[in-house]
């Protein structure tokens, strides 16, 4: 018998951080930027929480001492900290110096796992474990905490309130981008620039700014993916490449949803259950065969791509002036 | 003078590179008045404009708006000093709505309802005819015309500048254009139209004023100007419009297009039933508003565009029985020894390619040419340096990318090489678009010459006055179908012009 | 809004080429200022030093030297191999799944027919799976491309993953001993499908095929009817079908022989130098790849040395990290600084600023 009861949280747990991947670069491609740094992005977001989790920690006596806001807040802070840097040097190479926006991503992840890496490697070796990888459990503690009736409401607090509140964040993030996008006016806008930038500009919109922005803010809600991913999902446990492709499956995951955060919500979910379905389906002693069911958010994916390049419809199709950059006074 | 100046731009310089667009120009318009802004292609009239509607900032110079000296940095001041400008290429968002572009750029709450009435409003009120909710990939040309003019006068404007908006429209179309700028001007609102067709200069403005190669040259009331003053103004000096015509000799039918009907990638019908004859030894002119189907009877012709049903016979000079070209594609109709030859209207785009030389361009049509799995660079080469000299190309050397060349250079780079090919065919759509008027009789010149040799020359262009002289027979082609053959001797612009605008069906006909 | 009227930028004309490559001469140069920087705060150690420490990783000893030619090599062999289909414009950041699929492709003739056949016969064999493996997986984007205009970048992304995880289930599958989940040495004892060593040097022979591989592709590219199709097809396929190319066989044929020529690196990497199957066999080459064809603007003898910046800078980072104690992820920091430069100079090469009335200033 499937069980749906325990199958759905490890779906959603896994989800979160493509969730927040996928808005993230959402925000960003309506803006016409499509950027391909975002598992960098993800990284450095994961590790400057841990960072700040880190040297918070290490700077009080012990886990009792710790102030919830601050033991909270300043792995956030870090978090977006650096993964708004990170939007800022692709903003910067792309958008100010017009410099091609696939090279200029697949650079960005470079230098973004290599960050990642590094730091959570010095880490590792400042602690002197014995295994390579770092446990924040204390921070952790924090960030996984679920509501207390989550336990006493049986089946429905197991599906429904037993996660951390950044799982909550990531879905409101999502649904309020997706209001965003559709019914105000600066999503309007925003749309406008992705589409055309050209005419975006003769509307009297500011598309340097808007570009920044979307960027900018698309970078630090994917980087709170990384920081869910290794503070509430992972339980405080850095350990060096264990985010793996996480990243691409977000971009993945916004061709899934054509350009649609609420979509991406219950998506990420799926998403994050293909992930997990070999544990909850007999495969015998085949344990090779999870890593085809691994393909899975793949493959379908690359099937919505070709259905939605089949069927031609306007609406479905990627931002018109993905992948370019604008300059005004062309001639 | 007495009337106040809405606009008032002073000693305004425009420079990009080391081209001189506007060169210390000053322009008044005043209140409540149509002024038309007139000047050949490349004169510098869009660009002037485009500095008062915030597009490109002058390098040098002061504008003032009702009196202020104001400095409009981006579209959004010109907004503010309501000014509002209609380009020549819409500034749409094609998956938006009309309200939702109309909007765009505006400030406070998002209320697409309100939005939607207030344009409908505005549309009541001057007599516009289109939906707020449609979408703008739906919409055909004049729909998208009409929504930027809505658009401007949303945001109240009592500026409103307009960049050649009849070359898009139907004469039917521009009376009823020209009928709302009367009203808007009756409402108090100063207006530019851009043009350089003299006949709408003369029907629909107050005072004209006129560019030549960045330059002002002056203005005049219209009242006191007549087609010759302003052409003189216009040009610089009376230039003769008599196009060289020799009658042709030995006319044959070289190709035969019989009932071609084609449908673009939407689906959307581009042309319906179209048969005509193309004779050897003519000059054969095809007239239409703009997007009647031109280009696709072209393309179709030279096996680039889909053919839903028709045929398309070609008769080669020395052999009776024709050839079916449906079917085959540019490289099957050269391979089966017909030379034909194609001036696309998207030089850059679609007949050359930009980053290459003249070199590399002409490969184009000889790259394929010999077993070798190599390409031959010496006869293009040679090829190249010919046509530089007997065309006096200016380029500074045959591996100059021709994407940097002016636009007259880059055409004669195209048609010189099209001509090359000894052609038996030679198609040209607006061959001479954009060119100073020597170029245009250089490219005349050679279509003629071309005729005079027997080769069937087909003239897709825009300018009456040109077809009239130049061609010998005109289709006329309106929405995908032909409303009629004429002889180009015996015909004049109006029943040409009428042509244009009838539909089959008489939903249009207003004879 | 002050912006608008501070800077003027205007495309510039045809720079000489001198003075274009002085700008990148100099982005690279602040480059590695800044990574001297940067290492200098990790480590404390003077600048200079630390570019001896990167000479010397790279080109120390003649091991350190082989190994830096054989990645070299590798690097430089996908950065050729994507070059036509970026060329064509082609967006194809796929060379990781591409190269991977032939890795598997070797691995799997190696493993399942090792014993059965004669090694010449199986090496043979070899080729033409990995090849067919390669151009498999260049053909898939490009059919689609070509057909509906699928979004190639997309596409080829995806493309990597669905290699990545079909390389993981047969290395489960193929696994030895059971439950190790790797491959370990393939035909360690019979060396069955080794691809040979030339003149005693394990690595001379992907050298060799690189070094090859290097002027075909120059002259395939500037020479060849195909190439000027490839030239025509990337800057216009209107175009290209006005001038008689058939677009959608270009874009298949370009991308298959892309997808080959990346199937026959993985032939390399499997049954020339690594002898094995992992996931991460390929390491981002594909990705860096993407990068080293860009700076050098397309052009095969110019990637030589874009890649051997790179190599050179990663074997350099490893060493400085074996040496100081670093992580070996620092190579990618380094890596990542130098990018940036590279790719924010073009903005200078390709544009001029100057500033706004003040008088004239050259960026």
């Amino acid at each position: 018998m499937f069980d749906f009861a325990s199958f759905l949280p490890r779906a959603v747990m896994q989800g979160i951080p493509l969730l927040y991947g996928s808005t993230g670069e959402i925000l960003t491609e309506k803006s016409g930027n499509l950027n391909l740094g975002i598992p960098g992005v993800m990284y450095v977001g994961g590790i400057c929480g841990v960072i700040g989790a880190f040297f918070y920690e290490q700077s009080v006596a012990s886990a009792a001492e710790m102030s919830a806001v601050l033991a909270i807040g300043i792995p956030m802070l870090a978090s977006l900290l650096g993964s708004l840097i990170m939007g800022l040097i692709y903003c910067l190479l792309t958008v100010t110096l017009r410099a091609n926006q696939n090279v200029t991503g697949l650079a960005l992840t470079t230098f973004g796992v290599g960050i990642g890496n590094f730091f959570g490697g010095s880490l590792i070796k400042l602690t002197g474990s014995e295994v390579p990888s770092i446990a924040l459990s204390a921070t952790s503690a924090y960030f996984s905490k679920s509501l207390p009736i989550a336990e006493t409401t049986g089946w429905f607090g197991q599906v429904f309130l037993s996660y951390g509140f950044l799982a909550y964040l990531a879905i409101i993030i999502a649904l309020l981008s997706s209001y965003f996008l559709k019914h105000t006016r600066t999503g309007l806008h925003l749309r406008a620039v992705g589409e055309s930038a050209a005419t975006a500009d003769a509307a009297g919109i500011n598309v340097t700014k808007y570009k920044y922005m979307a960027t900018c803010i698309g970078s630090m809600i994917a980087g709170l993916g990384g920081l869910y991913y290794v503070m509430d999902y992972a339980c405080g446990v850095w350990s060096n490449n264990a985010f793996g492709d996480r990243g691409w499956l977000a971009i993945a995951l916004v061709i899934f949803t054509i350009w649609r955060p609420n979509v991406s919500v219950l998506a990420s979910i799926l998403f994050g259950g293909f992930y997990i379905l070999y544990l909850y389906i007999p495969t015998g002693t085949e344990l090779s065969i999870k890593e085809l069911y691994k393909m899975l958010p793949y493959v379908v994916t690359l099937v919505v791509l070709i259905v939605v390049s089949l069927r031609k419809k306007r609406e479905d199709q990627p931002p018109a002036s993905l992948g370019l950059a604008y300059f005004r006074e062309e001639r | 003078m007495g009337t106040a100046c809405a606009v008032k731009m002073e000693n305004i310089t425009k420079k990009f590179g080391s081209i001189v667009a506007n060169h210390n120009i000053n322009l008044e318009l005043h209140e409540g008045e149509i002024l038309s802004l007139l000047g050949e292609n490349g004169s510098g009239k869009t660009t002037l404009m485009n500095m008062l509607s915030g597009i490109y900032y002058p390098d040098e110079g002061q504008i003032y708006i009702h009196g202020k000296p104001v400095t409009i940095a981006s579209p959004k001041d010109a907004f503010d000093n309501g000014i509002g400008m209609i380009h020549q290429h819409f500034k749409l968002v094609d998956v938006f709505t009309a309200t939702e572009n109309i909007v765009l750029g505006l400030e406070g709450k998002l209320n697409l309802a309100d939005a939607s009435k207030k344009v409908r409003e505005i549309c009541e009120k001057y007599g516009f005819d289109i939906d707020p909710n449609q979408k703008i990939y739906d919409m055909s040309v004049s729909q998208k015309q009409t929504v930027e003019i809505v658009k401007v006068l949303y945001r109240g404007a009592d500026i409103l500048i307009l960049d050649e908006p009849t070359a898009v429209l139907t004469p039917q179309e521009t009376d009823k254009l020209f009928q709302i700028m009367r009203n808007m001007k009756a409402d108090g609102k100063s207006l530019i139209i851009i043009t350089h067709k003299l006949h709408e200069v003369l029907e629909v403005s107050d005072r004209v004023a006129v560019l030549r190669k960045g330059e002002y040259i002056g203005d005049v009331m219209t009242k006191d100007a007549d087609q010759q003053s302003l052409t003189d103004m216009m040009v610089g000096r009376s230039v003769s419009l008599n196009i060289n015509r020799p009658d042709p000799v030995n006319v044959t039918p070289r190709v035969v297009v019989d009932g071609l009907t084609v449908y673009d990638e939407l689906g959307v019908k581009r042309l319906s039933d179209v048969s005509f004859t193309i004779n050897a030894g003519e000059v054969l002119g095809i007239a239409g508003v703009a997007g009647s189907g031109q280009r696709e009877l072209l393309e179709s012709i030279a096996g680039l565009y889909p053919i839903a049903s028709g045929t398309i016979t070609y008769y080669s000079p020395d052999s009776e029985t024709g050839r079916n070209l449906v079917g085959m594609d540019p490289m099957d109709i050269r391979k089966n020894g017909i030379a034909m030859s194609f001036v696309p209207e998207d030089r850059l785009g679609m007949g050359l390619v930009g980053s290459m030389g003249m070199t590399g361009n002409m490969m184009l049509r000889s790259w394929r040419k010999g077993n070798s799995p190599f390409v031959n660079r010496k006869d293009p080469e040679a090829l190249a340096k010919r046509i530089w000299d007997e065309l006096e190309v200016v380029t500074p050397s045959t591996s100059f990318p021709v994407r940097r060349m002016s636009g007259g250079n880059v055409q004669k780079v195209l048609v010189g090489r099209e001509i090359a090919q000894s052609p038996s065919v030679l198609m040209t759509a607006y061959a001479v678009r954009g060119l100073d008027i020597n170029t245009s009789y250089t490219i005349y010149n050679l279509l003629t010459e071309q005729k005079m040799k027997g080769v069937a020359v087909v003239y897709v262009g825009e300018d009456l006055d040109v077809l009239l002289e130049l061609c010998d027979r005109i289709v006329v082609l309106c929405g995908g179908q032909v409303s009629g053959v004429v002889d180009a001797r015996k015909t004049d612009k109006r029943q040409v012009g009428v042509l244009m605008t009838r539909v089959e069906g008489g939903k249009a006909k207003n004879e | 809004m002050n912006k608008q009227s501070l800077f003027h930028i205007a495309k510039r004309g045809t720079l000489p080429w001198y003075i274009s490559a002085a700008i990148r001469g100099c982005a690279i140069l602040f480059a590695l200022i800044v990574c001297a920087l940067v290492t200098m705060f990790m480590t404390g150690e003077n600048p200079i030093s630390i570019y001896g420490t990167i000479f010397h990783g790279a080109f120390g000893t003649v091991r350190k030297t082989w190994v830096t030619f054989q990645n070299l090599a590798v690097l430089l062999g996908i950065s050729l191999a994507v070059t036509p289909a970026f060329k064509m414009r082609f967006w194809n950041i796929g060379a990781e799944g591409q190269v991977l699929i032939g890795c598997l492709a070797t691995a799997a003739c190696m493993i399942c027919l090792g014993d059965k056949l004669p090694n010449g016969l199986l090496i043979l064999i070899m080729i033409v799976a990995a090849i067919a493996a390669g151009a498999l997986w260049g053909f898939l984007p490009a059919f689609f491309k070509a057909r509906w205009n699928t979004n190639e970048t997309l596409f080829t992304l995806m493309m990597n993953y669905i290699a990545t995880q079909l390389a993981a289930y047969y290395i489960i599958v193929w696994e030895v001993p059971k439950g190790a989940g790797k491959i370990g040495i393939i035909n360690q004892n019979t060396n069955a499908g080794w691809l040979p060593q030339i003149a005693g040097k394990q690595y001379l022979l992907t050298i060799l095929v690189v070094a090859v591989m290097t002027v075909l592709t120059y002259i395939y590219l500037k020479y060849s009817k195909h190439g000027y199709e490839i030239a025509v097809v990337g800057e216009s396929q209107r175009t290209a079908s006005y001038a008689g190319i058939k677009v959608e066989r270009v874009i298949i044929r370009t991308m298959v022989l892309s997808g080959a020529m990346c199937g026959l690196m993985g032939l390399l990497l499997t049954a020339g130098t690594d002898h094995t199957l992992t996931t991460t066999i390929v390491g981002g080459r594909g990705f860096t790849a993407v990068m080293v064809s860009w700076m050098a603007k397309f052009n095969p003898i110019m990637m030589i040395f874009t890649s051997l910046l790179l190599v050179v800078l990663s074997r350099g980072a490893s060493e400085i990290s074996s040496v100081f104690g670093l992580n070996h992820s620092f190579a990618d920091i380094l890596t990542g600084i130098i990018l940036f430069f590279i790719i924010g100079s073009e903005f200078f090469i390709n544009y001029k600023v100057s500033l706004r009335k003040a008088g004239k200033k050259e960026a």
